[in-house]
């Protein structure tokens, strides 16, 4: 195998032979070689954070019109390691009356489910951490480690702002994860294994081309998932001050930043490993470091579709984030599984391209009969706004402070 | 296979270690000066008044029960998904009746105002 084609594996090799020559047994070798692989792993993940804090502070400053940070290094570049050494170093208070177990726990919690998210996606042909047969099914339990993280903290924290973001945090993970849980059977369905290797290799052509409307209600649920604007109720600062994290301060309110930056990430990873064909790509079958990149790029325009959400809509009130779920999202799914479940062993027996195609106008008909249905179920009237004239400031010299005295 | 396991096993512990790794070391770098004012629990600079364990909406417990009944119906589903390419239309049919019941389920909550949140 040549370093070029996949130097990741080459060097994974490599290292094995290392460990080889010294002399070990094949089973200490393991256990050593799955260290060190997790290690890299994860650390590597940890120190992706920083850019992705930088990544999306700029683009959330683009977004509103600001330049986002910018004074340190190109591109205000070194802006996140100037915040991670600050932080550092500031004190960890622990407020009284705290169930100490529960608070310390929450935060490393918060990050370990991300990070175990990690452990079993492929981010090409040949580099994954492990190939498990219930990859899918695993990623959801451990999203639901996330929660306890949360609930940990709100409850942990001895604190009323807390205990109720905490809540509403539960409340809204636990009722988003029932369309995300629906809409991931799509896949498992069409490619017949839960290993996310194999529903990778499956993809041909994307499932995104073959089920939009599931593709769609996992996008949502997932980003729900991640607990961001627009569905960030649990840290909605205008009314719970700063949610479950109110009583945590330093590093251990650093974590809960790190773990929700880098699930936002892996929300988009996991999106792009299901539904957009994950390092599938021309060539990638030949040169596997090309599907890393075709893997990266996806991932990035995902992660960007992410922040443009978060970017654009203001919050939910609580109401509206359970109606979507409960009256939108639930039923959406559960109908897309049955029309999907159907349409495809009506179809089995004739070509494959005809069946993608009966099956992408079944999703299509589903999302338009849903949209129309929504529709009819909203209240349209709306309190007229905006129709008093207005006087509109325009000053004729923007330098010039008014009553300053200075001419322009 | 258990190799595979192991792996996981191994990578739960050391995502588990890194961020506590990392918090452990910002408790040694950082000033340590409490009192008991800076130690109160927070309450918008008010005393903390009664316990912060107080009684919650009973609203959350509810939506807690229907999210159960459709994770417990997931578990039943994922099995039948992966062997779903070699079933036959039978099996096809009678899982798309198990979910029509529990469509009839989620309709009987929100007929009842359950999915209301008051």
């Amino acid at each position: 195998m040549s370093f070029w084609r996949d130097p990741i594996i080459f060097i994974i090799e490599w290292a094995k032979g290392l460990l080889a020559g010294i002399g070990w047994g094949p089973g200490w070798a393991t256990i050593v070689g799955f260290v060190i692989g997790a290690f890299v792993l994860a650390a590597g993940a940890m120190f992706f954070v920083v850019f992705l804090i930088w990544y999306e502070r700029k683009l959330i400053g683009r977004l509103q019109d600001r330049f986002g940070p910018n004074r340190l290094g190109p591109w205000g570049l070194f802006q996140p390691i100037a915040d991670m050494l600050k932080i550092f170093t500031k004190e960890l208070i622990t407020p009284s009356g705290v169930d100490w177990i529960a608070y310390n726990l929450a935060p490393v919690l918060s990050v370990a489910a991300v990070l175990m998210m990690w452990a079993v996606t492929p981010f090409s042909k040949t580099f994954f951490g492990v190939n498990i047969s219930v990859g899918i099914l695993f990623l959801i339990a451990v999203g639901g480690l996330g929660e306890v993280g949360i609930i940990l903290a709100g409850w942990g924290s001895n604190n009323k702002y807390a205990l109720v973001g905490a809540l509403r945090a539960v409340a809204q993970l636990c009722s988003y994860e029932v369309p995300f849980v629906i809409s991931a059977l799509v896949p498992v369905m069409l490619t017949g294994s839960m290993s996310l290797v194999d529903i990778v290799e499956a993809q041909n052509p994307w499932y995104i081309l073959v089920a939009p409307a599931a593709a769609l209600v996992f996008f949502i649920a997932s980003v729900a998932e991640t607990g961001r604007a627009p569905f960030d109720l649990a840290e909605a600062e205008s009314e719970i001050v700063a949610g479950y994290n109110v009583e945590y301060s330093g590093l251990k309110f650093g974590m809960f930043f790190v773990g929700e930056f880098l699930h936002a990430f892996t929300a988009s990873f996991i999106f792009v490993t299901v539904f957009l064909g994950g390092w599938r790509g021309p060539g990638a079958d030949q040169i596997p470091v090309l599907g890393l990149v075709y893997f990266m790029i996806k991932t990035f325009i995902v992660y960007f579709a992410l922040i443009l959400f978060r970017g654009t809509n203001p919050r939910f009130r609580i109401d509206q984030m359970m109606d979507l779920n409960w009256k939108v999202l639930t039923p959406l799914s559960l109908v897309v599984i049955m029309v999907i479940a159907l349409v495809d062993r009506l179809f089995a027996s004739s070509a494959d391209w005809l069946r993608t195609v009966i099956l992408l106008a079944a999703n299509l008909a589903i999302l338009v009969v849903a949209e129309r249905l929504i529709r009819r179920g909203v209240k349209t009237t709306r309190p007229e706004v905006g129709s008093r004239e207005r006087p509109v400031a325009s000053p004729d010299n923007l330098f010039i402070q008014p009553g300053s005295g200075a001419k322009g | 296979m258990l190799n595979d396991w192991l792996y996981v096993g191994v990578f739960a512990l050391v995502s588990m270690f890194l961020p506590a790794a990392a918090i452990s070391i910002a408790a040694l770098l950082s000033p340590k000066k409490p009192n008991s004012i800076k130690n109160a629990t927070y309450e918008c600079g008010m005393e903390p008044v009664g316990p912060a364990w107080a009684q919650m909406k009973v609203q959350y417990y509810v939506f807690t029960l229907i999210f159960l009944v459709f994770d417990v119906e997931a578990v039943l589903l994922f099995p039948w998904a992966v062997a779903y390419k070699q079933l036959p239309l039978y099996a096809v049919v009678e899982a798309i009746l198990f979910i029509l019941i529990l469509l009839g389920g989620l309709l009987y909550a929100w007929r009842k105002g359950a999915l209301e949140w008051l």
